[in-house]
């Protein structure tokens, strides 16, 4: 029913001309970076605002292959948890237990979500889930706007403000320490799916649910922990965004669009393809705002979405998605 | 006739009963709300066309709404066209859109489709920002005339009425069957000599077409301004819940699907529970959250379920036959 049918053969991993094309990126911008200062502090900033993409992307990635939904709402998640970690530095909490605490609550609010939203209606109809992802984004903005108000907040800077200056360029601790931060999450989540028992049922209840309950693993629950780790790093996104948005209930929506991007760049299925997708995104384009004329800040979602459509008419799957055999 | 299509057309006479004598009795403020709802009505009635009969989800239709309102807009105000001469104009045009956008989605599917129209509904409304010469930026660009609400009101629920019996027209025949077997199985209906690039993209064009004449009666609807705002990422997501709440593949429940989306939020801004601005979007959320999960079909869903409990309780009683 509406081609959204479940999927009998899944096999993830890049083609060799994708490989070598993001090999030649990469090349590209070393080389770029070495000669032009201006260029490679474009580069930088583009990889710290990549970073957030990529998070945000991986988050919807891991969703994605949980309970195959686009989770619209993953943004608003974001949104919202990072407001709970300001309502905390607002009691006086330092800023990294608060971040730490926000990340605790927001796993929690993830496994809830799963439980009393999606669960029951989850094998019913692929629409009915999207539109439950769509009124939780309508429930989430009002209730964030009813609690906080729709103005500007400011939390203290994590990082500082200072600026490193290396050979002439010069890049700001924030953009450097917003890269760590995504970076490692990422880096840590990986090390859980592929080195941990939990990450390993977990890979089991997505891919092959009813072998995996066959096996003893409890499904639900390893979804439930899939949601959950989805909304941290959501809750990662959001505070790694407030440094340079700000607090408002629409701070994460134009990032959640990127992300939905980044993801599909890297093939839904893929949870490295979102990580590359969405760092290529970030510098792609704050490049293309730095040396194209045409494209001014008004383009730059069109742009996104334009490249997104390119890579989609030329691997109808994604960068790095394979063709899925389906069973008619 | 079969007893099944006598119900039908009751009920269809009922309905425009109310809707021609609500537009009688209604207050001038009502009449613009009712005017809303049936611009809603043709919009989820295209969309269904296109996700509930031929299987292609779309998210962006309120791009297809933004071009055809911009085409009314835009041919108001500098070429000073007549309004309801602008109505088949922006079907044309988007019809056109529509097939543009069907060709390269002939290689998506699923969930690729789906976020690839989604592309369409967040890129369409930042290009009026860009060329703001001609379209008037983020202030918008205003049609030479502005009709009043009653004339909206009865100009819409005529385009509704008329876009109600071309789709059940369109879907009844061998276009709908075509269509349908498409949705059911795109292999199957390949192999039974269904063309699938021309029904695709015929789908996309005429449910396009359908969201662009309602676009343009859209912009009427707000004092004649077309603007970028108006037509953002959250009109397509409304007009998806309204096709839903609907149910996909009948055209019976789009009247309750457009009353939903058209009305709710209305409605909902005047919820006692909160009582400040912002109750609006929690009371719309939730309210949007509890229908999908106790109706996940939808009214159509509703009513085919009502329906069979019924013929089986006739068939079970032995005194019916």
């Amino acid at each position: 029913m509406l081609g959204l049918t479940r999927k009998t053969k899944v096999s993830t991993g890049a083609s060799l001309p994708v490989l070598v094309g993001l090999g030649a990126g990469c090349l590209f911008l070393l080389i770029g970076s070495l000669s032009s200062d201006i260029f490679a502090q474009q580069t930088v900033a583009g990889l710290a605002q990549g970073a957030i993409f990529a998070s945000l992307a991986l988050a919807l990635v891991l969703i994605y292959r949980a309970t195959e939904v686009i989770n619209f709402a993953q943004g608003e998640m974001a949104m919202a948890t990072t407001y709970i970690g300001y309502q905390l530095t607002l009691w006086h909490v330092t800023y990294w237990l608060a971040f730490f605490l926000t990340l605790v609550i927001a796993f929690v609010l993830g496994v809830v979500i799963y439980g009393v939203l999606i669960r029951p209606v989850q094998h019913r109809s692929v629409i009915a889930l999207v539109i439950v992802t769509v009124g939780l984004f309508i429930l989430i903005d009002g209730l964030v706007t009813w609690k906080w108000g729709a103005d500007l907040k400011f939390m203290q800077a994590p990082f500082g403000n200072q600026v490193y200056h290396a050979g002439g360029v010069s890049f700001s601790r924030q953009d450097l320490g917003v890269l760590l931060v995504s970076i490692m999450s990422v880096i840590l989540l990986w090390v859980l799916f592929q080195f941990t028992k939990l990450g390993l049922a977990m890979r089991a209840a997505a891919l092959r649910p009813a072998a995996a309950s066959l096996v003893g693993v409890r499904v639900d629950w390893m979804l439930a922990v899939g949601w959950g780790l989805a909304a941290v790093l959501g809750a990662v996104a959001g505070l790694m965004t407030e440094p340079t948005q700000f607090l408002q209930p629409t701070m994460m929506q134009a990032i959640l669009l990127y992300a939905f991007a980044a993801a599909v760049l890297g093939g839904l299925e893929s949870p490295a393809g979102s990580v590359v997708g969405g760092l290529a995104l970030g510098v792609f384009l704050n490049l293309v705002g730095q040396y194209v004329g045409f494209a001014t800040s008004e383009l730059r979602l069109p742009i996104a979405f334009a490249v997104l459509l390119v890579v989609l008419l030329l691997k109808p799957t994604g960068l790095f998605g394979r063709k899925q055999v389906r069973r008619v | 006739m079969t007893r099944g299509l006598v119900t039908r057309l009751t009920v269809i006479a009922v309905v425009v009963a109310v809707i021609v004598l609500l537009g009688f009795s209604m207050t001038d403020y009502h009449r613009g709300l009712g005017a809303r709802v049936g611009i809603y009505f043709i919009a989820i009635l295209g969309l269904n066309i296109l996700i509930g009969y031929t299987g292609q989800i779309s998210i962006g239709h309120g791009a297809f709404m933004a071009i055809g309102g911009y085409t009314t807009a835009i041919m108001s105000n500098y070429h000073h066209t007549n309004l309801i001469a602008t109505l088949p104009l922006a079907f044309a045009v988007t019809f056109l859109c529509g097939i543009l956008v069907g060709v390269p989605s002939l290689r998506f599917r699923g969930v690729y489709l789906a976020l690839a129209t989604f592309a369409l509904a967040v890129s369409v409304p930042q290009l009026p920002l860009k060329w703001s010469k001609w379209t008037g930026g983020s202030n918008g660009i205003r049609t030479f005339t502005t009709p009043s609400n009653t004339w909206l009101y009865e100009v819409t629920w005529i385009c509704a009425g008329l876009a109600f019996v071309a789709a059940w027209l369109i879907l009844r025949g061998r276009t709908g069957r075509a269509f349908r077997s498409i949705r059911d199985s795109e292999i199957a209906a390949a192999s039974s000599g269904v063309s699938l690039p021309i029904y695709k993209t015929l789908a996309f064009g005429i449910s396009a077409a359908f969201a662009g004449v309602a676009g343009s009666l859209f912009v009427l609807v707000t004092n004649g301004f077309a603007q970028p705002n108006e037509f953002g990422v959250i009109l397509s997501l409304q007009i998806l819940i309204g096709a839903a709440v609907a149910g996909l593949g009948s055209l019976y429940g789009t009247i309750v699907g457009a009353l939903f989306v058209g009305l709710l939020p209305q409605l909902s801004s005047d919820a006692p529970l909160i009582g400040s601005s912002h109750g609006q979007d929690v009371v719309f959320g939730l309210i949007v959250i509890l229908v999908m999960l106790l109706l996940p079909n939808g009214v159509a869903g509703l009513l085919a379920t009502i329906d069979s409990r019924v013929k089986s309780a006739i068939k079970s009683d032995p005194t019916a036959s």
